[in-house]
C-alpha cells in the first residue's frame, strides 16, 4: 500500500525532473508526434535530463538502502552510508584523479573513486577483523578514523591544487549528478539493482538483529555471514554512488528515519520503500540544484544537507518516533 | 514418549576459557524432555557461559556438549533454532519494534527467506503473548515497556518459537512475585503437558525449590552439587556454594524446602553464641 504510494510519488518526481529545469521545455515537444521529433526541447529532455533524472533516482535509492542496512546492522540509527570510511577512500581517489589532471569528462574520476572506495573497504575490513570476527565497534571506529585521515589528506591535495582544479574538487566533494551515456547508465543500474536485491534477501535477518547479535544467533541467523555480506554490499552501493556523483550527504541518514516514522522499523518494508523514497528525494533535490540559481547549478549535496538538516531537527523535536539506542 | 523423544542435553567435561579466565571447568550435566532443571550459583560462577554454550553461541568449548545426540557445534543454527528456544538475560533492542513484532520474530527460524508471517504465525504469537499475560501491550513499542513487561515479551517470543527445549537465563529477574509464579507455571505446563524440556538459570532459591526437578549448583565454573532439590538444598551445600549463612525450613503448604538469607548481624550473633 505504502509502496504503491511511494512509487507514485517517485513517478511524479521523475516527471517534474523532466519538465522543469534551467531551460523551458514544453511537454508537447516530446509528445507532439513527428513534428516535435527534431526540436531542441526533445533533445534536451531525452539526452540531457532523462539520463540525469534516472541516475538521480538510482543513486538516491542506493544511498538510502545503504543507510537502512547499515543502521540495522550496526544497531545504530545514526549510521549512514559514509560511516564505514568508504566515502573517505572514494574522495581520496576522486580528488587525486582531479589533481593529477584526469578531470575533464571521461572515466578517470569515477574509476579512481571506485578503486579508492574498494581499497578503503578492504583496509577497514582487515583492521576490524579480530580472531575471524568483525566487531561492530571496531568497524565504526576504524571508519571514523579513516574518514578523518582522508579529510586531512584531501585538505593537503587542495592546498597543492590549482585554482581551476579547486573548483572542480569542491563540486566533486559536494556531489553533482551528471548526465551519463545510456550504456554506462544501464551498467550502473544493473549493478545497483542486483546489490539492492541481494541486500533485500537479508532483511528478515536484520529484524532479528534488533535482539542483538547473540539474540539473532538464537533465532538461527548466521550473524557473521550477514555482517560481512552487508558491509561489503552496502559499501559497494556507496562506492557506486560516490564514484558516479560525488559525496551526496544526509540522504542515507534522513530518508530511512522518515520512512521508519511512517512504516515502523520492519526492514522487509524499509528496504524497498527506502529505494523508492530515496530515489524520489534525490530527483527532487537534483531538480532544485538545477533551478534555484539557474543558469548556474548548486552542488546537489548542498541541497540535500540544507533541506535535510533542519527537517531532521524538526522531526526530532516534534515526533517521538525517532529513538536512540538504549 | 519413547527414549529418543526424551533426549535433551548431554554434557561431559565441558570447559571454556575467556583468555586466561577459566569460565567453566569439567562440567557434567544432563537434561531430558519432561523435566525442568535449575542452574544456580553465585555471580560469576559460569551460569550464563553455560547457557551460551548450550544455545550454540559459543563453539570453542572443550569436552562434549550434545543436544539430542549431536554435538552442538555440528548442528546447523537454523535447525537448532527450531528445536531450542533461548531467553537471554538482558537483550537490548535497537529499534522500536512493537511487543507483537518482537514475539513474531520467534517465527523467524520457521520462515523461508524474507517471507512475511502468515495469519497462522500471527495467531501463534498472539497466543504466546496471551499466555504470558502480555496481550494488553501487544501494540506498544518495546522500548516504552517496563523491564518486567519486556521480560514477559521476550519469554513469549521463545514460546512462539514452538521449540522442544527451553533455555532460560534468569527469565524472571525483573518480574514481581505474581508474574514470577505465572512465568514458572507456564514453564511447568510446557514441561509436564507440552512434552518440552527446560533448563533455567535463576537466583531465587525458593522458586528453584518449588519448581525445579533437579538442581545444579555451580561455583567457580564447576558443578558443586547436582541431584534432586531435596538433596541439593541442604544447609551445608548452600553454605559452601554461596558462602553465606542460609536458613532452611519446610513450606507447610507445599512440602517443599524454604530458604531465607540471614542478615549479617544475625550471622555475627550466631557466631558469638
Amino acid at each position: 500500500m505504502t509502496l504503491v504510494a511511494l512509487a507514485a510519488a517517485l513517478a511524479l518526481c521523475v516527471l517534474c525532473g523532466l519538465v522543469f529545469g534551467a531551460g523551458h521545455v514544453a511537454l508537447s515537444d516530446v509528445l507532439g508526434g513527428p513534428a516535435a521529433a527534431a526540436s531542441a526541447g526533445r533533445a534536451i529532455l531525452l539526452d540531457v535530463r532523462l539520463p540525469r533524472v534516472l541516475l538521480a533516482a538510482l543513486l538516491g535509492g542506493a544511498l538510502t538502502v545503504a543507510g537502512v542496512v547499515f543502521q540495522a546492522l550496526l544497531r545504530n540509527p545514526l549510521a549512514d552510508p559514509y560511516v564505514l570510511g568508504v566515502s573517505g577512500g572514494a574522495s581520496i581517489g576522486g580528488v587525486l584523479a582531479l589533481v593529477v589532471g584526469l578531470g575533464a569528462g571521461g572515466f578517470g574520476v569515477p574509476v579512481a573513486a571506485f578503486a579508492g572506495a574498494l581499497a578503503a573497504l578492504m583496509l577497514i575490513e582487515r583492521v576490524a577483523t579480530v580472531g575471524g570476527r568483525l566487531t561492530v565497534y571496531t568497524v565504526l571506529l576504524t571508519g571514523a578514523i579513516f574518514n578523518a585521515f582522508s579529510a586531512a589528506l584531501i585538505y593537503f591535495l587542495q592546498s597543492v591544487a590549482s585554482l581551476e582544479q579547486l573548483h572542480s574538487i569542491v563540486f566533486y566533494l559536494m556531489g553533482r549528478v551528471p548526465s551519463l551515456a545510456g550504456g554506462t547508465l544501464a551498467m550502473l543500474a544493473a549493478a545497483v539493482l542486483a546489490t539492492v536485491a541481494a541486500l533485500a534477501a537479508m532483511t528478515g535477518d536484520y529484524n532479528a538483529l534488533t535482539l542483538g547479535e547473540e539474540g539473532a544467533h538464537y533465532l538461527g541467523v548466521d550473524v557473521e555471514r550477514v555482517k560481512r555480506r552487508t558491509l561489503v554490499l552496502g559499501s559497494l552501493l556507496t562506492a557506486l554512488a560516490v564514484s558516479a556523483a560525488g559525496m551526496i550527504g544526509f540522504i542515507g541518514l534522513i530518508v530511512p528515519h522518515l520512512l521508519r516514522l511512517v512504516l515502523g522499523p520492519d526492514n522487509r518494508l524499509l528496504v524497498p520503500a527506502g529505494f523508492l523514497g530515496g530515489a524520489a528525494f534525490l530527483v527532487l533535490a537534483d531538480l532544485l540544484s538545477r533551478v534555484v540559481l539557474a543558469p548556474n547549478e548548486l552542488p546537489v549535496g548542498v541541497v540535500t544537507a540544507l533541506i535535510g538538516g533542519p527537517f531532521f531537527l524538526y522531526l526530532l523535536r516534534t515526533r517521538s518516533g525517532v529513538h536512540g539506542p538504549d | 514418549m519413547d527414549r529418543t523423544d526424551a533426549r535433551g542435553f548431554d554434557v561431559r567435561g565441558l570447559g571454556l576459557s575467556y583468555g586466561a579466565q577459566r569460565a567453566l571447568d569439567g562440567v557434567d550435566l544432563s537434561a531430558r524432555r519432561g523435566e525442568l532443571v535449575g542452574v544456580l550459583g553465585p555471580n560469576g560462577s559460569g551460569k550464563s557461559t553455560l547457557v551460551r554454550i548450550l544455545g550454540g553461541a559459543l563453539a570453542h568449548y572443550e569436552g562434549s556438549a550434545a543436544f539430542e545426540g549431536r554435538e552442538l557445534r555440528d548442528i546447523p543454527r537454523r535447525e537448532l533454532a527450531r528445536a531450542l528456544g533461548v531467553v537471554q538475560q538482558e537483550p537490548g533492542f535497537s529499534f522500536p519494534f512493537t511487543a507483537l513484532e518482537i514475539v513474531l520474530m520467534g517465527r523467524h527460524p520457521h520462515l523461508a527467506g524474507t517471507a512475511f508471517e502468515s495469519p497462522q504465525d500471527l495467531e501463534i504469537a498472539r497466543a504466546a503473548l496471551e499466555r504470558c499475560g502480555a496481550a494488553a501491550f501487544a501494540g506498544r513499542p518495546i522500548d516504552e515497556l517496563s523491564s518486567g513487561e519486556r521480560q514477559r515479551v521476550v519469554f513469549a517470543r521463545a514460546l512462539a518459537q514452538q521449540a522442544r527445549f527451553l533455555l532460560l537465563d534468569e527469565p524472571a529477574s525483573f518480574l514481581d512475585v505474581r508474574h514470577q509464579v505465572g512465568l514458572y507455571d507456564v514453564v511447568r505446563e510446557m514441561v509436564e503437558d507440552g512434552g518440552c524440556g527446560a533448563i533455567t538459570v535463576l537466583h531465587d532459591l525458593n522458586l528453584a525449590a518449588e519448581y525445579c526437578d533437579r538442581i545444579y549448583l555451580l561455583r567457580g565454573g564447576r558443578v558443586e552439587a547436582a541431584v534432586t532439590t531435596e538433596e541439593v538444598f541442604t544447609y551445608a551445600n548452600l553454605k559452601r556454594v554461596f558462602d553465606t549463612e542460609i536458613y532452611v525450613e519446610r513450606n507447610s503448604l507445599t512440602g517443599r524446602l524454604l530458604v531465607s538469607p540471614l542478615p549479617g548481624r544475625v550471622q555475627r550473633r550466631l557466631e558469638r553464641e
